[in-house]
Formats: C-alpha cells, sequence, structure tokens
C-alpha cells in the first residue's frame, strides 16, 4: 500500500484548481439563484450607472467642444456691443448712436500684430429673406471671401464668393441649410434669386448652418425691424454689398421713439498663425482696441480659451461623477459584503467538513473569496450591458448625445471586481479563522 | 518499521479553561495503536471520547503530553501543517455523514483529493473506484438528499478511504441509522479490517465493541481499562 505524494504544495495554486474552485463557486452561488441575483443587483446598478452617467457627461462635452471648435480654435472672435449707459434716454428724440468696431481698427490689428494671418470682418443685418411668398427671418451677412478661411463650416453646394464679385458690390449670396430648407423646400436653390429688403440677390452657394454658439449673441446686438434675439440662420452677401445696400446707419422705430444705430462693423474673425500666440495675440488686441474704444463697446471671444473651459468643466463633471459612482459601488459592496457574511454563517457546518478533510485556511479563504469575485464581476459584466445600452436609449429618447468611451466599462468593471476582492476578504477571512471542532459540531 | 506504532499517545491532557474553573477532559492518556488494529473506544458520555478523536484527528492539540502519528510528533504543529496531515493521513468517518449537500456523491468523495492537489480526471477515476468498493455502484450522480441513511454512510466511508489513510477515525458510525443498515455498515468496517486497514471507532454500544480487536475505556478523561478481544 504505498501512500499519496504530499503534492499540496506543488498543486496549490495551480490554474487547474483554481478553475474547479471557480466551477464549485458559480455552482454554489447557483443553488441559491435569488438570493445570488439580488446581492449582485447593487453592483449591477453601481456600474450601469456610472456608464451611464460617463456617457452622457461626455456626450454634452463633447457638444459643446465641438460648438467651440467650429468657431475655429485659432481664431479671436470680435463683436460689436452696444453700450449700455449710452443708451436710455428718457426725451422722446430721435438719437443716433453710434458705436463698434471700425474698419480703423481691422486696419491698425493688421499693421502691427505679425502673427494675424487672416481678419475677417463683417456686417451684420437682421432682416426677411424672401423667395416669392416664403419668407424666413434671418440675419443677413456682410462678409470677405476670405470668410471661409477663418470658419470651419463646408460649402455643401455651389461655391463661395469671389473676389471680383467682392469689388463689384455683386448681389450674390450664399445661404445656410436652414435657409434653402425654408425658402427652397422642394426645388433647388443654386442660380435662383432671394430678395431682401428692395434687392434681389442670386444665390450661388449653400452651406452648412454656422454652431449657435457663434450667433445668438450677434442677432441681439444686430437686430433690426423688432424681431427681437433668438437665433436666427444666416445668409452670406459680399461686405461691399451689405455696404452700399444697406448702408451704415440701421433703424429702429418703436411707438414715439426713433432710434438709429450707426456701426460700421459687427464682428471680426481674427486667425492666429500658431495656437501658442493665440492667447497673446488676444491680449494684444484688446490693449490696441481699448486705447480707442472708451467705452466697452465691443466685446471679444477667444474660443480656445472657451475650449479650455469647457474641458476643466468637464473634468469637474467627471470628478464629481467619479465620487458618486464610487459611493453607489461601496454601497454595492457593503451589499455583498452583508451577505457574504450571512453565507459564512449559514455554511459553518460546510466549513468544518472541508477542514476536517484537509482544506487549510488559504483554501478556505479563496473559495469564498472566488464566490464574492463571482458574484461582483457577474453584476459587473450586467452592468457593462446595460451600461452601454441605456446611453443609447437616452439619446434616442431624449434626443441627446451620449459617448460611451471604452475605458468607461473597463473602468467601472475592474473597479466592481475590486470591490469583489475587497469586500470578500473580510468574510473570507472570518470563515477561514473558524475553529475547525467548533464549526463541525455547528447546526 | 512495522513494530512502530502508527498512532502513539504519551500522557496526553487535555486542559479546558472556563474562567476560573479547569477542566481536564483528557488526564494523562497514553496508549498506542498499531497498523491493521481496530479499535474501539468506549464509556459514557462526558467522558472525553469526543475531545480524544478530535486530537486523534488533528482537529485539536493535546495541551500537554506527546501524540505522534506516523511516527511523527504533531502535538505541536501549526494550522498549515495540521490541515495537510488530516487531508494526507486522516479519514474522518462522522455519525451524522457530513456530507456536502450540495455536491453529488462522486464530488463528495473527491474533496479530499482536491485538497491534496490531485488533478480532476485522477481524482475522478479514485473515487469510482473507492466507490465501487464500499457498494455504491449506481448513485454515483445523487445528491446526498436523494440517499438513505446507510448509504450517505457508505459515501462517508468512501470519503474517508480515498487518500489511502493511515488511520480511519470513526465517531459513532452507526449511530443514526436503524439496525439493518447500522448492521451492513458494520460489515464494512469488518471487510476493512480485513484489508489491514487501521480502524478507531468511538461508540457505546457494546455489541459493536466485541467486534473490534481491542477496548479502550475512558471514564472521567482517564483511562480506565485496556482490554483486546479474542475472536473465536
Amino acid at each position: 500500500m504505498s501512500m499519496p505524494d504530499p503534492r499540496a504544495l506543488a498543486g496549490l495554486f495551480s490554474f487547474a484548481k483554481i478553475r474547479r474552485a471557480v466551477s464549485l463557486g458559480f455552482k454554489t452561488l447557483w443553488q441559491h439563484r435569488l438570493r445570488s441575483f439580488l446581492t449582485m443587483l447593487g453592483i449591477v446598478f453601481g456600474v450601469c450607472s456610472v456608464i451611464a452617467m460617463l456617457a452622457v457627461g461626455e456626450g454634452a462635452g463633447y457638444e459643446a467642444q465641438e460648438q467651440i471648435r467650429q468657431l475655429g480654435s485659432q481664431n479671436i472672435i470680435l463683436r460689436s456691443v452696444k453700450p449700455s449707459d449710452t443708451e436710455r434716454i428718457t426725451t422722446t428724440q430721435s438719437r443716433v448712436s453710434s458705436y463698434g468696431l471700425t474698419y480703423a481698427d481691422m486696419t491698425r490689428i493688421q499693421d502691427t500684430i505679425p502673427s494675424v494671418t487672416v481678419l475677417a470682418p463683417g456686417r451684420i443685418i437682421r432682416n426677411h429673406v424672401w423667395n416669392a411668398t416664403q419668407r424666413v427671418d434671418a440675419e443677413i451677412v456682410g462678409v470677405t471671401p476670405w470668410y471661409t478661411d477663418v470658419r470651419t463650416m463646408n460649402v455643401v453646394s455651389g461655391r463661395f464668393f469671389s473676389p471680383v464679385e467682392m469689388e463689384g458690390h455683386s448681389n450674390v449670396c450664399v445661404i445656410t441649410a436652414p435657409v434653402e430648407k425654408r425658402l427652397f423646400p422642394l426645388s433647388p436653390s443654386l442660380g435662383r434669386n432671394v430678395r431682401v429688403g428692395a434687392d434681389y440677390y442670386k444665390v450661388i452657394g449653400v452651406m452648412e448652418a454656422e454652431s449657435s454658439v457663434g450667433t445668438s449673441q450677434s442677432g441681439n446686438n444686430s437686430a433690426t425691424q423688432g424681431t427681437n434675439g433668438g437665433y436666427a440662420p444666416r445668409i452670406y452677401i459680399p461686405l461691399s454689398a451689405a455696404k452700399s445696400r444697406f448702408g451704415e446707419t440701421l433703424m429702429r422705430r418703436s411707438s414715439g421713439t426713433f432710434e438709429a444705430e450707426r456701426v460700421e462693423l459687427h464682428e471680426a474673425v481674427i486667425q492666429v498663425a500658431r495656437l501658442e500666440d493665440v492667447e497673446e495675440t488676444a491680449q494684444i488686441i484688446n490693449s490696441i482696441l481699448a486705447t480707442e474704444h472708451k467705452q466697452k463697446d465691443y466685446d471679444m471671444v477667444v474660443p480656445l480659451e472657451l475650449l479650455r473651459q469647457a474641458e476643466r468643466t468637464k473634468q469637474i463633471f467627471n470628478t464629481v461623477l467619479g465620487a458618486i459612482a464610487a459611493i453607489s459601488l461601496l454601497v454595492g459592496g457593503i451589499g455583498i459584503m452583508n451577505i457574504m457574511l450571512a453565507s459564512v454563517t449559514e455554511r459553518t457546518r460546510e466549513i468544518g467538513i472541508r477542514r476536517a478533510l484537509g482544506a487549510k485556511k488559504r483554501d478556505i479563504v479563496i473559495q469564498f473569496l472566488i464566490e464574492t469575485v463571482i458574484l461582483a464581476g457577474t453584476g459587473g459584466v450586467i452592468g457593462v450591458i446595460f451600461g452601454v445600452i441605456i446611453p443609447v436609449l437616452i439619446s434616442h429618447v431624449a434626443e441627446m448625445v451620449t459617448i460611451v468611451t471604452p475605458w468607461a466599462p473597463a473602468l467601472a468593471f475592474s473597479i466592481s471586481a475590486f470591490i469583489g476582492v475587497v469586500f470578500g476578504i473580510y468574510p473570507a477571512t472570518r470563515a477561514a479563522n473558524m475553529d475547525p471542532v467548533e464549526a463541525l459540531r455547528h447546526e | 518499521m512495522s513494530n512502530q506504532p502508527i498512532v502513539s499517545l504519551q500522557s496526553v491532557t487535555k486542559t479546558y479553561f472556563m474562567g476560573e474553573v479547569t477542566l481536564n477532559a483528557l488526564d494523562e492518556v497514553s496508549f498506542d495503536v498499531h497498523e491493521g488494529e481496530y479499535v474501539a473506544i468506549m464509556g459514557p458520555s462526558g467522558c472525553g471520547k469526543s475531545t480524544l478523536l478530535n486530537i486523534l484527528g488533528c482537529l485539536d492539540r493535546p495541551t500537554e503530553g506527546k501524540y505522534l502519528l506516523g511516527g511523527r510528533d504533531v502535538s505541536h504543529f501549526d494550522d498549515n501543517a495540521l490541515s495537510e496531515m488530516r487531508g494526507s493521513q486522516l479519514g474522518f468517518i462522522f455519525q451524522s455523514y457530513n456530507l456536502i449537500q450540495q455536491l453529488d456523491v462522486l464530488e463528495n468523495i473527491e474533496v479530499p483529493l482536491y485538497y491534496q492537489g490531485f488533478n480532476a480526471g485522477e481524482s475522478r477515476r479514485m473515487a469510482k473506484e473507492i466507490a465501487a468498493r464500499v457498494g455504491l455502484g449506481e448513485r454515483l450522480h445523487h445528491k446526498p438528499t436523494e440517499l438513505s441513511g446507510g448509504q450517505q454512510q457508505r459515501v462517508g466511508i468512501a470519503r474517508a478511504l480515498v487518500n489511502n489513510p493511515l488511520v480511519l477515525l470513526a465517531d459513532e458510525p452507526t449511530g443514526n441509522l436503524d439496525s439493518s443498515s447500522g448492521a451492513e455498515i458494520l460489515t464494512l468496517f469488518d471487510e476493512l479490517r480485513s484489508q489491514k486497514k487501521t480502524i478507531i471507532m468511538v461508540t457505546h454500544d457494546p455489541d459493536i465493541g466485541q467486534r473490534s480487536d481491542r477496548i479502550i475505556r475512558l471514564r472521567d478523561g482517564r483511562m480506565e481499562e485496556d482490554v483486546r478481544n479474542v475472536h473465536a
């Protein structure tokens, strides 16, 4: 009769042994299906909400950043603003207020700052655009031919106007997609004419719509004809044409009051050659303009700064979400630990039997730890599945952009597995440290 | 080698401290058991039988004295080493069978082999062989709750035998069985004796005691007598 080899040490942590322990773990948990499922729920919801929240946050951040990026990260945008203190005159008299950016400002900036590569000034007039009886409330924007260099929108069909048309004060226009949709819902718009006021403009191109970040503010400032504020789609005409057709004085009539504004330029987009120079250039422009504009009648937007700000905001947002996530996963982990402690007590006798049959403390620890990790891990997998599905539903129902970055499920899952280990250790060591004699006697 | 006792207790004392009172559950117990012996340990309840069995089974350590198992002094082994001894040198048979409920017959028999690091195929083969030897021919994939008491105890015996231990330790193995299945189990023990297995059995049934080679009687933690039966 030969004695069995003492293989215990060699086979202690062998892959086969762990695999059998895992299958035993699944078997044991399967016997208490309902309890195992309920225990997992905490982790499922935790992981799922983490991924979904991060996806919504990421999506919101992405939308904001895209809008800012559309303004061009190398750009500095100047806008004319009506100074508030000169506005309110109580007498019912006519008054002409003159403010805003001037052509002289543009020349000064162009001449003094070498890092400025493109300078695209623009005039914005709010008016109705007509095609026969179809009407749309739009911003008529007078720009230079190189306007497309500083903006990221593409000409979808046709072309932008040329320097020749600029020189010739030509009545041509490039309309944006929303305008085309309203004025020419059925037929192609290229080559047709639209009417603004008394003049007709020939449509030579169609562009993508501009991001709302760029237009809503300027819409407020340049409102005419009683349609105040709000977002309006744009059409583009040569700056020269805007100057000669609309003049520089804009009228506004309301009961008893007659107001006129004299504004040379409503906006200017300045492109800087190198990204690193953007912030410094912005400061120089500010100081140049400050000497000429005693009243603060212009406004500067640096998309790069907005972008950085948005990134910072997103970081804070993610940190807060991370904290909430940590708490919800912690709660799930405590739930698992609670059930495992109950399970250890319930299975005291089994622990005693296994110890009598040669199980070391370590074997018992591994057995219970594996069960906890299976619970947390399976909960994590289910959570990841729902966490990926729910953002898709959110974007369908709430029409929000959601982005599930690949690291979010990976992170959520590894945290849940980690929680399984952390919260499994205590019940497992408690099981292992039971006195075998006591455990065997346990009813 | 064959002269060396498999189990040797030398003045083993087990003392429990309960507050100010000390209780000697075992008091200077000494005896040897040799290979192939079938020893019955008898005595009234509270005499220290269970304590003795726990010490013999490496589940507990003596307060004083020496315990040599297979020639090795295990009295001061640590928990790991004792687990190792239980797994490789001892086979436990319990009154209430102590099968693991969620495992089937073969899996229950395989538990000691699992902790000894046998691979799945080998341990399955050994478990089947042992199951056949104790007469568990067909019910290999039943759960313990689907078996009769006698069958459950057969599984318990198979599990105790599967790692080919030095000593089988049985604690009232027929205590929960009706007389006919009890008799079958005792016949199984007789067969094991004829195969030169060393058996130490705790019982309070004098008839069972008579089937053994030797009876050790305990009273109040002390050895009262140690007699050899002469079988016809």
